[in-house]
């Protein structure tokens, strides 16, 4: 790093009034643009130490390795507004020079897809190179006795307790879930992280509750193996038609829409279903995208695919990516586009329920 | 279980894994040392060299910089009046009166001996509750965290300064303050002016220096001078200030004991951790007439506090990964970069992991407080320096550390604004400490109350736990009381015998305009549903009353407004902290049409110019020094400084960008 500074200190002076930084000349006569002796920003729209922090700093060192010219990649935490201040600015200010590039989170997904106001971006509009995936767990305590999903039919008239992040936050799609299921659930907000919610339910405050994948195996496995707690389904992943598959971490736990056919002894359809697909999508199964500015030339986009592609079979990547990736299919290359866009649209009939059902039930107002 | 601690012990005693610690320490210090800059900052700027090195090598790097930081920043907060760090504010109270009496040398000796005492007693607890505590932090619901907000709350009695109508109130304004953003209940947004910026609540660390530190720098600066009134030196009193924390054990084992337990309870937070010991301190001693004056029981209680709170924040972080602090999250990031997640198996499988950094925490405390002894004499000179030379490099250093916060031109708005409110707070007399504990309670009132609330209905207050905290805040708020109105009460902002006024207006239009702010808070909480309204509208009634109060006492006239009359500008002679206000404002101003770095080269080329009539050649040095410095800075954290106009404008090259 001290290199780039030395660097950057000594073109400063003399670059002071020059023309804008662009992507260095094009080589070897292929489309492909070399970044040699470049620095990248990947902006991150949250603070450090966060999730999407980490993932990208496991990354960035991979992807340099796998860019033309090895450029030097470094992480940029733009936190503020819940993610939005930071795209907000990105979508404005970044240039689409391939110099700087944007990693966001089903947190930034899900206001955009109600149309929060303060949104003044558009995923349509960047182009997309990369998408992660992730999953999680929703378990309930064993005194229920209920022993699977497809006994969950005991709970009804029962009320359950959920430890929520808040309405409109990522904790949305649980709550989505539960009310497609029919489930009474009390959300209780104002959790700190789902570290939090887990807390409550130890203390018997909650009484339903999910975890990500990697808090699910260290935190709550040891739980279920002790007879305290029952895994009840996963959120999923999804093929490239947006059907809903099993979550490779989790081969033996069924996803939701399985779990629903157990409760209910038929496949779930309507507006409910609908919206709990689009934010469970935008949640989890494509939680994850890396994306460039507005109106990059294709050249560099097909370059920072390749790079991501290339990236997903380096050996010591793979070989270490269970802490930041997990068993997931990272999606490069043709798989990108569709699960991109299923992660990141919206039925306007499906937004619309969306928005009625957390106004009436919650007091939202948008 | 001895074999393992022993085993790694060992392991960690190798020149590898020392040099990885010491790398640690060291940046601990200097982060500590800088005013703001705490240890976010600090294993951020660590957070990057995580991946690839082996993992009790990053291990002892990182908990090395956690354990060092609440030791180096006593620094500023001792010499400078700024507190080092949120988790040191409340050394400033009684460390800086010492310095400034020439007992720099005692302070930094007791700070650091306590500091080191309670580093051990954390790592200790660490060590025993290690394979206890799940049960100990199941024990903490909602119900229990509200009452340990209330408990937090209750301190403000015995900080509220002379007049207790006017602590209840600067409580009351912090709580407004802390409401901004979104509310825990319903996530509506209050009193975010409908800006992004503000829809995350102001941020602790730009509030802690906009009402210490802003206020104290411009005062020095009036005085001329330097921070030093006495004395050539720091002073003899080394082994003073090592004698005074011997001589007052159970109150360093008290303070650590708190310390340890705040800390492990995810939730309450480090921050008020110094104030709860302070006021321990206060409210256990016979007499308090010297606190806020240079009681060195003042700089021993959250000195010895604040180090603990490490040990105990490590617990939820490793057996839960529930981080209890703003750097314990960054730690969690970088054990999840080494392959090692939190979870029971710490206590089980992975002991091994937490006993090696049980054991960097206990060697990087010595080591740390070893350092800091052994650059103490020179640290300490700045005292000697004319402050008017200081000025400066503090601007930048808060600057820097404000805009740490968000990363946006708007944190430097914020530290104004909050800067200006504590001007007149600490002009006034209205407690700034009792400010700072509404602020950092505030959320986390309003959260764990409506929690408990839902969790299990008011029949929460009938919990044992509950009960016991509840008689804890009842015995502080007695403590506290006791004698604040008599001749022995406490004055945070100054002494009051100079501070009677015959002109009243500037604190009745004070008074008033706090009044004001109520009404506000009134006003927009009333904006929201039910749940997401009680807590401003409560806040605003009772620091409403409060200010009415106060309004009443003062216009009955100079004399018989009684404690109530408190202006310490009553004798001043000079234009008062204006001129230096506008410095500030022009820095401010000035990044805001070219960007911080060009704004801070103008800045400092005409501040010593003009203020402190250096010669020419001295300037010039002083300015590349502070050039250089903030580069380095910057270009390690990988920083954009805050852009004005012109860089809407034209794309330059960093550090203008």
């Amino acid at each position: 790093m001290t290199s780039i500074t030395r660097r950057t200190l000594m073109a400063g002076g003399a670059a002071l009034a020059s023309a804008p930084v662009v992507a260095q000349a094009q080589t070897r006569g292929d489309s492909r643009v070399d970044f040699s002796g470049r620095t990248l920003e990947w902006v991150i729209p949250f603070a450090e130490g966060g999730g999407s922090d980490v993932w990208a700093r496991f990354l960035a060192p991979f992807l340099s390795r796998h860019m033309p010219g090895r450029p030097t990649i470094i992480i940029r935490n733009v936190p503020g507004g819940g993610s939005i201040t930071g795209t907000n600015d990105f979508y404005a200010r970044a240039r689409p020079d391939g110099m700087s590039f944007i990693g966001t989170s089903g947190s930034t997904q899900v206001p955009f897809l109600l149309g929060d106001r303060r949104v003044r971006f558009s995923y349509a509009n960047m182009p997309p190179v990369f998408v992660s995936p992730t999953g999680g767990v929703c378990y309930l305590p064993a005194r229920f006795g209920v022993a699977n999903a497809a006994e969950l039919g005991r709970l009804r008239g029962q009320e359950l307790v959920y430890a929520s992040q808040g309405a409109t936050s990522l904790d949305v799609v649980p709550m989505l879930a539960f009310e497609a299921l029919g489930l009474r659930v009390r959300h209780v907000f104002g959790m700190r992280g789902r570290g939090e919610g887990r807390l409550a339910l130890e203390r018997g405050e909650a009484s339903i509750d999910y975890q990500t994948s990697s808090a699910y195996l260290r935190q709550v496995v040891p739980m279920v193996q002790a007879g305290n707690a029952v895994p009840l389904f996963s959120w999923g992943v999804v093929d490239a038609q947006g059907v809903p598959q099993r979550d490779p971490t989790f081969p033996d736990i069924p996803h939701f829409t399985e779990a629903y056919e157990m409760m209910n002894g038929r496949k779930p359809s309507g507006l409910a279903y609908d919206a709990y697909l689009a934010f469970a999508t935008a949640g989890f199964a494509a939680q994850k995208p890396v994306m460039l500015p507005p109106n990059t030339p294709a050249n560099i986009v097909e370059t920072y695919k390749a790079a991501f592609a290339s990236m997903m079979t380096d050996p010591e990547l793979l070989a270490n990516k269970d802490a930041a990736l997990g068993e997931y299919v990272q999606a490069t290359g043709d798989a990108i586009g569709p699960l991109y866009r299923l992660g990141t649209t919206i039925a306007p009939e499906a937004r619309e329920w969306v928005r009625t059902y957390l106004t009436t039930n919650h007091n939202v107002r948008f | 279980m001895l074999d393992l601690l022993l085993s790694t012990l060992l392991d960690l005693l190798t020149l590898k894994h020392m040099t990885f610690m010491m790398v640690g320490v060291t940046v601990g210090l200097v982060i500590g040392v800088l005013p703001g800059l705490g240890g976010i900052a600090g294993l951020s700027l660590l957070l990057p060299f995580i991946y690839g090195m082996d993992q009790t090598s990053a291990l002892a790097m990182l908990i090395g910089l956690v354990a060092v930081v609440p030791t180096a920043d006593t620094f500023s907060s001792i010499l400078m009046g700024i507190p080092g760090s949120s988790a040191s504010q409340a050394t400033v109270l009684d460390g800086f009166p010492l310095a400034r009496q020439g007992e720099a040398a005692r302070a930094l000796a007791a700070a650091f001996f306590a500091s080191m005492l309670g580093g051990m007693f954390g790592a200790i607890v660490l060590t025993a509750a290690v394979l206890a505590a799940r049960p100990i932090i199941l024990a903490f619901g909602s119900a229990e965290l509200f009452m340990l907000t209330l408990f937090g709350l209750s301190t403000v009695a015995a900080l509220s300064g002379g007049n207790l109508a006017k602590g209840v109130a600067a409580a009351c304004l912090g709580l407004a303050f802390g409401m901004i953003g979104a509310a825990p209940a319903t996530g509506e947004y209050r009193m975010d002016f409908d800006t992004l910026y503000l829809s995350d609540g102001l941020p602790l660390v730009i509030v802690g220096l906009g009402i210490f530190a802003l206020p104290e720098m411009f005062d020095l600066l009036r005085g001329g001078g330097a921070i030093a009134k006495q004395g050539q030196s720091l002073g003899r009193g080394w082994f003073q200030g090592v004698r005074d924390v011997i001589r007052n054990p159970g109150l360093v084992l008290r303070c650590s004991g708190i310390g340890a337990l705040i800390g492990a309870i995810p939730g309450i937070g480090g921050s008020v951790v110094d104030w709860i010991a302070y006021s321990h301190a206060m409210q256990t001693s016979k007499d308090r007439s010297q606190y806020g004056k240079g009681e060195i029981r003042g700089v021993i209680a959250p000195e010895s506090a604040n180090n603990a709170v490490q040990g105990g924040a490590l617990l939820p972080t490793l057996l839960f990964g529930i981080p209890g602090s703003g750097s314990m999250a960054i730690f969690l990031a970088g054990m999840i970069l080494l392959g090692l997640q939190p979870g029971p198996a710490m206590a089980e499988r992975d002991l091994g992991i937490t006993y090696t950094i049980i054991w960097s925490l206990a060697i990087a405390n010595l080591l740390g407080t070893a350092l800091c002894i052994a650059l103490a004499p020179g640290i300490a000179k700045l005292t000697l320096v004319r402050y008017t030379l200081i000025a400066p490099f503090m601007v930048m250093v808060l600057c820097f550390a404000a805009f740490q916060a968000t990363r946006s031109y708007y944190d430097l708005l914020a530290l104004l604004a909050v800067g200006v409110l504590g001007v007149f707070m600490r002009r006034f007399g209205w407690s700034r400490p009792a400010f700072l504990i509404g602020f950092v309670l505030s959320l986390g009132a309003e959260r764990y109350l409506y929690q408990a609330v839902q969790f299990s209905g008011w029949d929460f207050l009938t919990r044992p736990l509950v009960l016991v905290i509840l008689a804890l805040t009842l015995l502080s708020l007695w403590a506290g009381l006791r004698k604040s109105s008599g001749s022995g009460a406490i004055n945070t902002e100054g002494a009051a015998e100079d501070s009677r006024a015959s002109r009243m207006w500037p604190q009745l239009a004070f008074a008033a305009v706090v009044l004001g702010l109520f009404v506000f808070t009134f006003a927009e909480g009333m904006k929201n549903s039910y749940l997401a309204l009680m807590f401003p509208v409560a806040v605003a009634c009772v620091g409403g009353a409060c200010a009415l109060w106060v309004l009443f006492w003062q216009s009955r006239g100079a004399v018989a407004s009684g404690s109530a009359n408190f202006d310490t500008e009553a004798q001043a002679k000079d234009y008062g902290p204006w001129p230096f206000l506008g410095w500030f404002l022009g820095i401010v101003a000035l990044t805001g049409l070219i960007g911080f770095f060009a704004a801070l080269v103008l800045f400092f080329l005409a501040f010593l110019r003009v203020v402190a009539r250096c010669p020419w050649w001295q300037v010039l040095v002083l300015t590349g020094a502070a050039c250089t410095f903030i580069l380095v800075l910057a270009s390690s954290l990988n920083l954009l400084f805050p852009g004005g106009v012109l860089q809407a404008y034209l794309d330059l090259p960093w550090p203008l960008r």
